[in-house]
Parts: structure tokens; C-alpha cells; sequence
């Protein structure tokens, strides 16, 4: 009886270490994430990678900007990259599909193939909506 | 432009530039069709080695489905070190990944991603070699009109760009079909296929359309072991191997001389069929056993009986194979017939052929393999196995366990028998409550061969083979024979059946 009491106190003790360093986890997601958003004052960060002028890249150009603009004032850091200026980046990044804008922050990450001419599915992949 | 043949890109892999008369369409795009598991990596890979140690043709392999420490992990494993190519810069290993969960459609895109990557892998290494393994991770959350149109720009773009590239694909459900990406938009396709058929599995490989090329029309089984793939090879129906008139010794002095006094023609093929027990294996042992005291190497493949059980037994009757096996002048092969399939048995066996380059091949028993798949199929695998075994002026006998009653409709027997060159049958006959077995010869092409049947008998010192005494009743049995050959011999009138003078087994 006694070894089973002791080996019950044990699990016990062994679930409660388990559950603190979960939670202490889980507050440094929540420390690093809320890091990011002061370093960048809570901005968007996104990335749209281009080919060139190609038609498709050159409107996506267009419709991000606006749309940036219409919900996302002074709350975005956009960038734009050229493959063709930075054939690199294709790598590091896995990019395949182009144009293609990355939101890399807040998460999740999503990548937005296209022109971006549907603003309703932009704004989904946004978390707007 | 009479003899225009089609630039080829070799591949190296044994059997497959024999299908394809001489490999893949050179500058242009190869679709590699296939199941999971079917071999596709491994294929494509191949190529690209290939490639690099026999052509000196830098490669790119853009990697969708694997990550590249993994997929050089399993190369190791097949004895595909590429450390060394890519430290030379002679293969460039790229991942592409895609993650269909992160991915949103929000308008019109193209894949100019890819193709810069593509062409940014190609310019680092100089690439002659591409392969795409493999593209239906792309499929998975891209629109397909899109993709269609990409993909014709891609194979385009590749020949464009003078690279002989292999696109590998799944083919669940007629993949590219379903997806609205017809397989004639590639110049070649070639479809892998791993089949399980009465429980053994089998790869296979089909060239499906190779434009501008003749091609094999045929399934071709292929194997991948630690030396890569080996497709069969194929051996023209155009070749014929020039006979010989040399001859070779049965083993059994009465046998050859039953075989016009000189024994089988080199390079033939032999069947000796009959019931269990008439003596197939003796007689094939006997024949191993001459082959190889005339110091000829010989391939004793055995489907029934364990080597270790072979030599003991025919140590009994006066053959002596341990030493042989010992000074490496036989050689056996033993498996099981379940094991593999028909083909991958051959396929097998030909390469120990290859290594040992044997003068006489021995299967035991040939009937036992003929389980394992449909009957129309062995005909014709057997059929270019002797072919390939005359090719190398290689004597083979087969020997086929037949059930009683059953000689003239046993079909596979039938099907054998009408094959080969020189065809025995063992029988059991009774006479007088007393069991012998007996000998003859069913054919024998080019030579002058007698019609006896002959008593077949084995005893510590061997085979020999004994003219069965008759009277005017039928055939007389032992004890009577030699009552009778004492007859034959002080009274040669009464010598009905008889017509040369009997062979006393004393004399023997």
C-alpha cells in the first residue's frame, strides 16, 4: 500500500513539473511574440516576391499597396523583392509560385499566390476577416 | 535524312537503353510514371549518376517529395555515394518544398519560381541532366489550368535550355490524366508498375510512347538491388546465335550412345521430364557431375532440394560433388520458388551466369517454378531464357516433375517439351509386380537417336541404362531379363525383340 501511495505522490509531483514547464512555455511563446510586436510596434510584416514587371507581378504591386492602405494603415511593413534581382532569396525562401506575398507576421505564416485581385481572399489570408 | 535517328541521352541502367533503343530522348523531357514505392527516386537517380560517372554530364535534382539528408541517406543505402559528386560540383541537390496549409489562391500566378530556381541549379553545376521528383507535390493546391499551361511551358523551357530532363509522377487514378495534364504532352513515358501476384511482387516497366523512336512494346520486370536497377534484357528475336556441331557428354556412356554415340550438341537445351521418383535429379547430377570432371564450369540451380541435400544424396550413387564445389568448378544457386517471381529468377541467375560464365547450366526442377504466375507468361520468359542462354553457347537441361497419367496433357510440360532441343522421359514402368524405371528419348533435333526405351538404373557407381529383354508377350522383368539375355546369348533364334547383341550388365 505504502509503495503504491508513494508512486501515486510521485506521478503526481512528476505531472505537476510537467504542467510548469509547459505553461512556461507556452508564456515564452507568448513573451516572444509580444517582443515582436513592441520591436515593430505591432506592425504586419510582409513580403512580396515579383518577377520583374510581368503583368501578374505588376498588379499584385498595385492591389497590395491599396489594400495595405485601405485596412492596414501605418500597421505594415512591406517589402518588395525582385527574383530576378535576387535569385537567392527563391531558395532560402521556397518560393515557387510567383507573385506570391508572405505574411510572416503575425502568425500563422501564409502565402498568397497570385495578383492579389481577390481582396476578400487577401484580406482572409491577412486575418482581417 | 535516311538514317536519322533520334538523339539519345543514355541512361547506364542495364536493360532499360536496350528497351529504349539506346536511352531517353536527348534535350527533352522524360515522364516517369509510378506508383508509390515503385522505384521512381532510385530510377531517376540513376540516371543522373550515371550520367556523371560514365558521360561526364553534370546533373540538378530538384527534390519536392524528400528532404535532401534523407534522400541521401537512402541513396547510401543503394551504394549511391554522392558526397564526392556533389564536393566536385557535378550534382546540385535542391529541396522544394511546398505546404499546401500555408497557401492561399488570391489571383493569377505562373511558376516562374521554379523555373528560376531551375535555371540558377542548371548554371551552378553546367546541368546536361535534370530530374523533377516528383512534380504532384505542385498539383496538391495549385489550380490545374494554370499548372497544365505551366507545365507545357516547363517542358519547353527545358529543351530550351538543352537539358535531358526525367519528370517523375504519381499515377494514382490516372494522375496527370485526372489533373488535365495528358501524358502526350512528353516526348517519352515510361509507366513503373510494382505488382503483387499470387502473393509475390514483381516491378515491371513500360515504355508507354517514346515519339519518334521504336521502342520495346513490352511489361519488362526490373529489379532494384544493391547495384541499382537491372531491367531484363531483352535479347532481339533478330540474333541467331551460330550453332555448333561440337558435342558434350551426357555422363551416362549408354545415354550418348543412345544420342547418336556422341551425346547432346553444346549450346542446346535438354529436358528430362517424368514422375516423381524416376530419377530427373540423377541423371541432371550425373550431367553435372562429367561437365565438371572435364574441367568446365557448371550452374546447378536447384528449386527443390537444399545443395547440402543434393550432394549427400548423389554421393550415394558415386558423384562426389562436395570436392567441386569446393575447387569452385560447380556452383549452386538454390532458392525457393516462392520467393520471387519467374523473371527475378532468371534475372538471377543470369547474373551469377555472367559472373562464373558456366559452360552448362542445370535447372532442378523446372516445373517447380511454374507455380508462381500464369502459364502464357513462363512460356515466353522460358523462351528467352533459353534464347539468352544459347546466345552464350550455354548447354542448359531443365527438368520437369510431371504427375502419372498426365504426360500428354500436362500443359506446361507440353509447353517445355516443344521448346528444347533434346527431350527425355523417365517413366516407371511395372513388369511382373516388379518396378523398374525406364529411359527414352522423346526427340532429339539434328541428331540420329535411338527409340529404345531403356532400363534406367542407379546404383553406387552411377546410371546406366539397360536394354529392356522382350519377348513376344511384352517386356520381361529383371529377374526373367537375365534368365532371357542367358537365352539370347546360347540360342539366338529365339531372339524376337532383340535385334543387336544385349548388353550385359556384368560388363558394365
Amino acid at each position: 500500500m505504502r509503495i503504491q501511495n508513494k508512486i501515486t505522490i510521485l506521478s503526481a509531483i512528476l505531472f505537476e513539473k510537467k504542467l510548469i514547464t509547459m505553461s512556461k512555455k507556452i508564456a515564452d511563446n507568448i513573451k516572444v511574440n509580444t517582443q515582436a510586436l513592441k520591436d515593430n510596434g505591432g506592425k504586419y510584416i510582409l513580403c512580396l516576391f515579383v518577377s520583374g514587371n510581368l503583368p501578374n507581378s505588376a498588379s499584385a504591386i498595385v492591389n497590395i499597396k491599396a489594400i495595405c492602405e485601405k485596412y492596414l494603415k501605418d500597421r505594415y511593413e512591406l517589402e518588395i523583392i525582385d527574383i530576378y534581382q535576387q535569385p537567392d532569396l527563391a531558395i532560402t525562401e521556397q518560393i515557387v509560385v510567383l507573385p506570391v506575398l508572405i505574411k510572416k507576421f503575425p502568425m500563422p505564416k501564409v502565402r498568397m499566390l497570385g495578383d492579389l485581385s481577390r481582396t476578400e481572399e487577401v484580406l482572409k489570408g491577412l486575418g482581417l476577416v | 535524312m535516311k538514317n536519322f535517328t533520334l538523339p539519345k541521352s543514355p541512361t547506364g541502367i542495364q536493360g532499360l537503353d536496350e528497351v529504349t533503343n539506346g536511352g531517353i530522348p536527348k534535350n527533352r523531357s522524360t515522364l516517369l510514371l509510378g506508383n508509390t514505392g515503385s522505384g521512381k527516386t532510385i530510377l531517376a537517380m540513376e540516371f543522373l549518376v550515371n550520367g556523371i560517372v560514365l558521360f561526364d554530364e553534370p546533373a540538378v535534382f530538384m527534390a519536392f517529395e524528400e528532404k535532401k539528408e534523407n534522400l541521401l541517406m537512402n541513396l547510401k543505402s543503394l551504394t549511391y555515394n554522392l558526397d564526392t559528386h556533389i564536393e566536385n560540383n557535378k550534382i546540385y541537390i535542391e529541396e522544394v518544398l511546398i505546404n499546401p496549409d500555408e497557401m492561399l489562391e488570391t489571383g493569377i500566378y505562373d511558376l516562374e519560381g521554379l523555373f528560376v530556381r531551375l535555371e540558377q541549379a542548371i548554371n551552378k553545376v553546367m546541368a546536361k541532366r535534370v530530374v523533377l521528383d516528383s512534380v504532384d507535390k505542385l498539383f496538391y493546391g495549385l489550380d490545374n489550368k494554370i499548372l497544365r499551361s505551366e507545365f507545357l511551358r516547363l517542358l519547353s523551357w527545358l529543351n530550351k535550355m538543352k537539358v535531358s530532363s526525367i519528370i517523375s509522377s504519381e499515377i494514382g487514378d490516372h494522375f496527370l490524366t485526372h489533373r488535365g495534364i495528358e501524358e502526350y504532352v512528353a516526348d517519352c513515358v515510361i509507366l513503373l508498375d510494382n505488382r503483387v501476384t499470387n502473393q509475390i511482387a514483381t516491378r515491371r516497366l513500360r515504355i508507354i510512347k517514346y515519339r519518334g523512336s521504336i521502342h520495346g512494346n513490352n511489361e519488362y520486370p526490373f529489379t532494384i538491388d544493391e547495384k541499382g536497377i537491372s531491367v531484363y534484357p531483352i535479347i532481339s528475336e533478330a540474333f541467331q546465335p551460330e550453332p555448333t556441331s561440337k558435342r558434350i557428354s551426357s555422363g551416362i556412356e549408354d545415354l550418348d550412345e543412345m544420342l547418336g554415340k556422341k551425346g547432346f550438341y553444346e549450346g542446346s537445351s535438354i529436358l528430362i521430364s517424368g514422375t516423381a521418383g524416376t530419377g530427373k535429379t540423377s541423371t541432371a547430377a550425373s550431367f553435372a557431375y562429367s561437365v565438371c570432371k572435364a574441367n568446365k564450369r557448371c550452374l546447378f540451380c536447384a528449386f527443390e532440394e537444399a545443395p547440402k541435400q543434393i550432394i549427400r544424396n548423389m554421393g550415394s550413387i558415386g558423384f562426389h560433388l562436395n570436392q567441386l564445389v569446393k575447387s569452385g568448378i560447380l556452383t549452386f544457386y538454390y532458392s525457393r520458388p516462392s520467393l520471387q517471381n519467374l523473371e527475378l529468377h532468371f534475372l538471377a541467375i543470369k547474373k551469377i551466369i555472367n559472373e562464373i560464365k558456366p559452360t552448362v547450366v542445370i535447372l532442378d526442377p523446372i516445373t517447380n517454378l511454374m507455380t508462381e504466375g500464369p502459364n502464357s507468361d513462363i512460356r515466353s520468359m522460358l523462351t528467352r531464357f533459353i534464347d539468352f542462354l544459347k546466345t552464350q553457347h550455354i548447354t542448359v537441361m531443365f527438368t520437369a516433375a510431371i504427375t502419372v497419367g498426365s504426360i500428354e496433357r500436362n500443359p506446361s510440360d507440353e509447353g517445355i517439351s516443344s521448346m528444347v532441343d533434346t527431350w527425355m522421359m523417365v517413366q516407371d514402368i511395372e513388369i511382373n509386380a516388379e518396378r523398374s524405371r525406364s529411359l527414352c528419348v522423346m526427340k532429339s533435333r539434328g541428331m540420329v537417336h535411338s527409340t529404345d526405351v531403356r532400363k534406367f538404373k542407379i546404383s553406387t557407381k552411377g546410371i546406366t541404362l539397360l536394354r529392356i529383354a522382350a519377348n513376344n508377350k511384352g517386356p520381361l522383368a529383371d529377374s526373367k531379363r537375365k534368365a532371357k539375355e542367358h537365352d539370347n546369348l546360347s540360342t539366338s533364334k529365339e531372339s524376337i525383340w532383340v535385334k543387336e547383341s544385349p548388353v550385359n550388365e556384368n560388363t558394365k
